[in-house]
């Protein structure tokens, strides 16, 4: 392994994310502090998922989880593709970089904003409503593995991307309408038959109601199913992630 | 043997970008490899790179195949790429340390840095944005970024295109430089007087194809023809005698190029038939012919 080349590729994305910080840590977590103040405020008294769970409480950490996962997914598919597109990304590929040390620092960069966002979130959030944690390792846990799993799914966006428009669209039609339709807002039991269904194929799904069980400690599903669950989506996305990279796909030609 | 290519093959669907390329470059070489647009020197480099793969054939860079031994080729390969790229979120600095990092070189190569900054006349602009820099600055700091590692085998595609000619003095004495340090240098250009001021041996491709690999003398006897340039007293139209007109390169107002063939043509005997065809002059000297002629007349009967 090339330890220090892939040390110095992570502190460069890191580094990439950080000079915009406002960008890409900041107004996220405005962003989803707005989301928290129309909802909470509208539904609050409305709906209850669990008993003596207030909705605020329920949708924070579904809020933070979602915030997380988008800003990974944003910071690895806009890195890579601008620099392909710039041209740039030639100085990283004639390096004695393999595509394995890639593929780190590029996804540890993209978990650290995910958590950066995500802390950002649930410190703003202590202002609204008070959070208790249940279990630290589920949050920790979920935090890495989906950030990671988002990560992957960036690379894996940019690498087979030609144009900004394929990425919008990866994140407007795949990302969001998944994290809609996993559970931040409302429980799925709530959802209409098929798309009670549907929900389940979901991976956004064990991932947010794994890391609100973290929380709150209360969850759709055993925790420890929606662990192994979205594991083994992480262990399917990585290896098509390091295998699309191995083939050199729109990268090397 | 810096730089060995057997039998590379690349085809793009079907165009075949090269085609069975074979050549050495000896350690210490200064090399150039030229040919007209889209002859697939890029395509050629860009395998010595890593960064196209080659349908057929290897290449080894100082004994270490691109391929199998992809990391130690690397580690030896310095590439300054023809597209001006850039990272816009960067300064020269943070750009050459972060390179230099990829090639696993931290604080102790800082000096070394330090010291390109300095060489490539970029100490002063060591803070500034890449995206501030003029197209001039941003060629030279593509030239440093290929230096951080201190290659042995440089190779340098098209460095001098676009840039102005104080620059370029500056890069041919840049690299003559890096030459004499020791430094196997692969250069491709446009310009064939800097092929011919600075490259000992030359590769010549055309649609993909290997047509020409000699030493630069060789490549220039190849070429059998000298140019006669003449200062003619009058402006007006001359008429040339038959036996001349075949050997007319250029005409203008005053000046006349005649193309003579070293061995047949006898300088004596041409001015001779001037003189009687009434052509007066004021002057005269011949040219060798360069690497220009030579090319051209290459490249054009291979196409035929
Ligand atoms: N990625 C690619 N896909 C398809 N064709 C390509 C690709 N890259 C290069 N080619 C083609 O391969 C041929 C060789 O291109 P190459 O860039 O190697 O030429 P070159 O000798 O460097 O030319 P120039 O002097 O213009 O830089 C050209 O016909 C080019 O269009
Ligand atoms: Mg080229």
């Amino acid at each position: 392994m090339n330890w220090y080349g892939l040390y110095t590729l992570f502190a460069k994305e890191t580094q990439r994310f950080m000079k915009v910080v406002v960008q890409t840590v900041l107004t996220p977590i405005i962003t989803v502090l707005l989301y928290l103040v129309i909802f909470a405020s509208v539904l609050q008294d409305h709906i209850e998922v669990y008993p003596n769970i207030s909705y605020t409480q329920f949708l924070i950490p579904g809020l933070m989880m979602m915030s997380i996962i988008q800003n990974a997914f944003a910071n690895t598919s806009s890195s890579l593709f601008q620099s392909k597109m710039q041209g740039s990304v030639v100085f990283m590929l004639i390096s004695p970089l393999s595509n394995l040390e890639i593929f780190l620092a590029f996804v540890g960069a993209a978990v650290l904003r995910g958590v950066l966002v995500g802390i950002g979130v649930w410190l703003a959030a202590l202002w609204f409503v008070s959070l208790p944690i249940f279990n630290v390792w589920a949050i920790i846990s979920f935090t890495l593995l989906g950030s990671a799993l988002l990560g992957a799914l960036g690379l894996i966006a940019s690498l087979i991307s030609d144009k900004w428009d394929h990425i919008s669209a990866f994140q407007n039609f795949v990302i969001l309408p998944l994290v809609f339709l996993s559970g931040v807002f409302y429980s799925v039991d709530k959802l209409p038959g098929i798309w009670n269904q549907v929900s389940y194929y979901n991976p956004f799904f064990y991932m947010i109601d794994g890391f609100r069980y973290g929380f709150l400690g209360v969850s759709d599903i055993n925790v420890l199913i929606s662990l192994s669950i979205v594991s083994t989506f992480l262990v399917a996305t990585v290896m098509a992630c390091l295998w699309l990279l191995s083939t050199g796909y729109k990268l090397r030609y | 043997m810096a730089v060995r290519i057997q039998q590379i093959y690349k085809y793009y669907g079907d165009l075949h970008a090269l085609e069975d390329i074979s050549f050495n470059i000896e350690a210490g070489d200064f090399f150039g490899l030229l040919g007209p647009n889209g002859a697939g020197k890029s395509t050629l480099i860009g395998i010595m790179a890593g960064l196209v793969r080659a349908s057929r054939g290897h290449i080894q860079i100082m004994g270490h195949d691109v391929h199998q031994q992809w990391r130690q080729a690397r580690q030896v390969l310095g590439i300054v790429p023809q597209e001006l790229a850039y990272d816009p979120f960067f300064t020269v600095k943070q750009m050459l340390r972060l390179q230099a990092g990829y090639f696993g070189l931290g604080r102790e190569n800082y000096l070394w840095l330090e010291e390109l900054l300095d060489i490539l006349g970029l100490a002063n602009k060591a803070n500034t944005s890449l995206r501030d820099l003029s197209g001039g600055m941003k060629r030279r700091v593509l030239i440093a970024q290929a230096l951080v590692h201190k290659p042995p085998v440089v190779v340098l595609d098209e460095p001098t295109a676009g840039v102005d000619v104080e620059l370029r003095k500056a890069l041919w004495q840049f690299t003559r430089q890096l030459h004499e340090k020791g430094h196997t240098i692969v250069l491709t250009t446009h310009y064939l007087e800097e092929a011919e001021a600075l490259c000992n041996n030359i590769a010549i491709l055309n649609q993909g194809k290997l047509i020409a690999l000699d030493t630069k003398q060789k490549l220039l006897d190849y070429y059998p023809y000298r140019l006669l340039r003449l200062s003619l007293t009058s402006e007006d139209e001359v008429n040339l005698p038959p036996a001349l007109q075949e050997k007319l390169q250029s005409f203008q107002p005053g000046q006349l190029v005649l193309k003579l063939h070293r061995e047949h043509d006898q300088i004596g005997a041409i001015l001779e038939s001037l003189r009687a065809a009434q052509i007066h002059f004021t002057d005269l000297h011949t040219e060798e012919a360069g690497l220009e002629e030579v090319f051209v007349n290459l490249t054009s009967k291979a196409s035929v």
